[in-house]
């Protein structure tokens, strides 16, 4: 059975002292979100390269790769798409009544297993390109 | 007991295409990163290489739907934020009409861009 809960107003930022794991998992959710939609507009925009020719596509893609900017911005991308997946999971247990009473457990695993899973593939992001 | 904390009205059908495009999302935004990061290095990807992957029809119809999926689910989720912030009468019903049309937009664009890559135009 579900009940209400107030947790105040997130929308209002200025009250971001007094927020709890819970909501700031809210707010990294819908800032990971945000980011994700924008990156994929920028994506297919990328890919239309291949519009052109199978050249003009292979020189775009292979250009970006040899920036050391568009590594390291590929390495914020997949920390930020991981927090999305995990914390989602994370969500969708929420939805289903799993795990209510450790939510904010599961957010901080969420943040320590993003960390990890992104230092760990640092190395093959910048595999091959220098400053 | 069990306390509801979600920024989704539950219940409605967006609701429930929000939870199912996450589901399939998680499994293939993983598999899309694992593969074109691991398993094919980014910085080697050439046109062939993208061909002789999306010729395949099950690749193709994976990625439309990765589209799909992950366009609904993003700007729905960018609609919901908005309407949480405040935004109501002829503004809301002016940002869908503009997020409707733009994500038909990038289907359609994604979708013809997937085609040419598998060389079928």
């Amino acid at each position: 059975m579900s009940q209400s809960y107030n947790r105040g107003l997130i929308e209002d930022f200025g009250r971001w002292k007094e927020f709890s794991a819970g909501m700031w998992a809210w707010i990294f959710h819908k800032f990971t979100g945000w980011m994700l939609i924008g990156y994929l507009f920028t994506h297919i925009a990328v890919l239309s390269s291949a519009l052109t020719g199978p050249e003009a596509y292979t020189n775009t893609i292979q250009g970006l790769e040899s920036l050391f900017i568009i590594r390291v911005l590929e390495v914020g991308l997949l920390a930020v798409a991981v927090f999305h997946i995990l914390n989602g999971l994370r969500l969708l247990m929420v939805d289903l009544g799993i795990g209510l009473d450790t939510q904010d457990k599961s957010f901080y695993a969420s943040l320590v297993l993003t960390a990890i899973i992104t230092v760990a593939s640092v190395p093959t992001f910048m595999d091959g390109v220098t400053i | 007991m069990a306390e509801r904390y979600s920024s989704f009205a539950p219940g409605g059908t967006t609701w429930l295409l929000q939870r199912i495009t996450a589901a399939f999302l998680v499994v293939v935004l993983a598999f899309h990163f694992f593969l074109l990061h691991f398993v094919n290095h980014a910085a080697d990807v050439t046109f062939m290489g993208t061909q002789a992957r999306m010729e395949n029809v099950g690749y193709f119809l994976t990625m439309v739907l990765f589209l799909i999926a992950g366009t609904f689910h993003g700007v729905n989720g960018v609609y919901n934020a908005l309407v949480n912030q405040g935004l109501q009468g002829t503004q809301k019903k002016v940002v869908l009409a503009v997020l409707v049309i733009a994500s038909v937009a990038l289907i359609a664009q994604g979708t013809y861009v997937a085609t040419v890559m598998a060389g079928w135009t």
